[in-house]
């Protein structure tokens, strides 16, 4: 209060003063459990000494296990391009929990364009369509695939900013619908032999490259573009948002649709990179996806978190999952630890948020 | 006399279901004059700035905003005909710096061929807001903090800093120093000459007596969603306003109101 009365301009821009991002605090976490895991690897009686993340071999081009470290990006690129999506509907106060059955019908229906008509000489075994929808350009399934994206998005869109349907219950219910819709594509049929330029989206760092290119793309328009700022002008205070003149039903369709269509694009590359669609697929991918957005800073109440946030949050759900398989701890360990750490981050963004108000 | 009308409000109306919050509204504004809205909670003093900033949308009447019928679908269309408007519910975004909120819905931007992904001028913004603040003397020590860290009153200067730094027509400011301390008060009243010295006409929302005898030319007082009295300064003193405002008295031409 005292400060408004003082100095001449008053108008001061002091660096030093912006706060701590909260972004800092998640790379800490993440470099926390890299620690933790090293650590463990040393002391635990059966693990010959190896490293988590460090070549410990004789071989001097590298610092890194690159294997390991690969093999923890790929482990969470597919998931983290939905996550980049469900980031922008969380800072708008939104939810969607409709992406992981999303992944599965859009793979579904994308790869049903992306099939080749022959295998090893003899025709596809599981083809859907006639030869008509063999052998097509690339291009068409992808542009298939997110076109479904976009409609379902823009349904989920639609019921939320114009029918006032809560978020969570508007996308609960496009869950179940996308499920219902992968199952009845091809009657609970799986979709297989793509294509090679199909299969070349989802191989080898194929998913990562998507998900790294993505995520900056996304970073510099949430940070950037007016479209990143209405993002968070909406989650901040919607009503002020509709005050300002901010058309408030029109962007939020937008990004549900843009969700929507970042996970579609993921279960293409999902389609790819495993040569196949099936009806179950992508199950949990949702969940994933929020607690990636979660850990990653993204404050369920809207307005607050950013792409880098999510992109490390999906790091360290990488991290712990591989860090498992390292310590040869199961599965089981792997859901009870990450629900732990969703649950530390959430109670974390809260203490943050009393702290500052 | 009739061109140097800004606002003429004829009949205006509004009704919640079966509260009728605005009843038959008459309420003129002239060329750079001040007037306050003065009544009790409930008399409909917000619900008849909604109406006219087109926050909300009236049950029944007609306005008239520089010599033209309007009818505003949105805030936005206010706004962009001239009407700038401070709200009691400060209509800031929390998580936003100043500039931010200095410019929410009419971001400075480049590259306007990309749509909605043009890019924001921050570096102009910036210069603006620095601008702005100075003209109308609000300090803040820092224009990059969010909102959320602020004081009431640095939130209420940005609020009003806001709505002062666009050139606009008329400014409508509903109860702008309710919350604030004296230094904030003072602040924002000289903000308030400011615009009368620039002949900038305003609406101004007020329960407080001392600034409304120190600010305004005319008193209009809304009781139970009605007109009931239409007072110039000179003519009428503390005591005659809250005659109205409580019921004791009605305007003889507003006679069976209320």
């Amino acid at each position: 209060m005292s400060d408004t009365s003082q100095g001449t301009g008053g108008l001061t821009f002091d660096k030093s003063k912006r706060s701590w991002p909260s972004e800092m605090n998640v790379l800490l976490a993440l470099v926390i459990i890299i620690v933790i895991f090293e650590f463990l690897g040393q002391v635990l009686p059966y693990m010959n000494d190896q490293s988590f993340l460090f070549d410990t071999r004789d071989r001097f081009d590298s610092i890194f296990n690159e294997a390991r470290v690969r093999i923890i990006i790929l482990q969470v690129a597919i998931i983290g391009i939905i996550a980049l999506g469900v980031s922008q509907v969380i800072i708008t106060a939104g939810i969607d929990l409709s992406s992981g059955p999303l992944v599965a019908a859009t793979a579904m229906i994308a790869m049903s364009f992306g099939q080749t008509e022959l295998v090893n000489g003899y025709a596809n075994p599981k083809a859907l369509f006639g030869t008509w929808a063999m052998d097509l350009p690339v291009v068409i399934p992808i542009v298939i695939g997110l076109s479904f994206g976009a409609l379902i998005g823009a349904i989920n869109g639609t019921f939320i900013a114009h029918f006032k349907i809560p978020p969570f219950i508007a996308t609960l219910g496009m869950f179940l619908i996308c499920r219902g819709i992968a199952l009845w594509w091809s009657a609970g049929n799986p979709i297989s032999f793509p294509t090679p330029q199909y299969k070349a989206i989802g191989s080898g760092m194929m998913p990562v490259v998507w998900f790294l290119s993505l995520a900056v793309i996304f970073h510099l328009i949430m940070r950037y573009t007016v479209y990143g700022k209405h993002t968070y002008a909406i989650g901040s205070n919607e009503e002020a948002a509709r005050m300002s003149g901010i058309n408030v039903k029109r962007h939020k369709i937008m990004v549900y649709m843009i969700a929507a269509m970042l996970a579609a694009f993921a279960g293409v590359v999902l389609s790819a990179k495993a040569s196949t669609a099936q009806a179950g697929m992508g199950e949990f991918y949702e969940l994933f996806a929020i607690a990636m957005a979660v850990i990653g800073g993204i404050s369920l109440t809207g307005g607050r978190g950013s792409i880098i946030g999510t992109v490390l949050g999906a790091m360290v759900l990488g991290v712990i999952r591989s860090g498992f398989t390292y310590i040869k701890l199961d599965g089981s360990y792997q859901l009870i630890a990450m629900g732990g750490i969703i649950i530390a981050a959430v109670i974390l963004d809260q203490y943050r948020q009393r702290n500052k108000a | 006399m009739s061109e140097e009308l800004v606002l003429k409000t004829v009949d205006l109306t509004k009704h919640y279901g079966g509260v009728h919050a605005l009843q038959g509204a008459n309420f003129e504004l002239n060329k750079g004059e001040h007037v306050a809205i003065m009544g009790d909670n409930g008399a409909g003093k917000s619900t008849f700035v909604r109406q006219i900033t087109g926050v909300e949308q009236r049950t029944r009447g007609t306005v008239i905003f520089d010599g033209q019928e309007v009818d505003f679908k949105g805030p936005i269309e206010a706004r962009e005909s001239g009407i700038e408007a401070v709200f009691q519910t400060l209509a800031l975004a929390d998580h936003l710096d100043v500039p931010d909120n200095l410019f929410l819905g009419r971001e400075k931007t480049k590259w306007d061929w990309l749509g909605p992904f043009r890019l924001l001028d921050y570096k102009a913004m910036r210069k603006d807001t620095m601008a702005a603040l100075e003209k109308t003397g609000v300090k803040i020590p820092n224009i990059h903090n969010t909102i959320e860290k602020m004081s009431g009153g640095q939130r209420q200067c940005v609020a009003i800093a806001r709505t002062a730094s666009f050139h606009s027509k008329l400014t409508i400011m509903d109860e702008p120093t309710a919350a604030l301390g004296v230094q904030e008060t003072e602040q924002v009243e000289n903000i308030i000459r400011q615009l009368k010295e620039q002949g900038e006409p305003l609406i101004l929302v007020s329960h407080n007596m001392r600034q409304v005898f120190d600010l305004v030319d005319r008193i209009v007082v809304f009781r139970r969603g009605r007109i009931v009295a239409n007072l110039l300064k000179i003519e009428t003193d503390g005591q005659d306003v809250v005659a109205y405002i409580t019921g004791a008295k009605t305007g003889a031409e507003y006679e069976g109101a209320a």
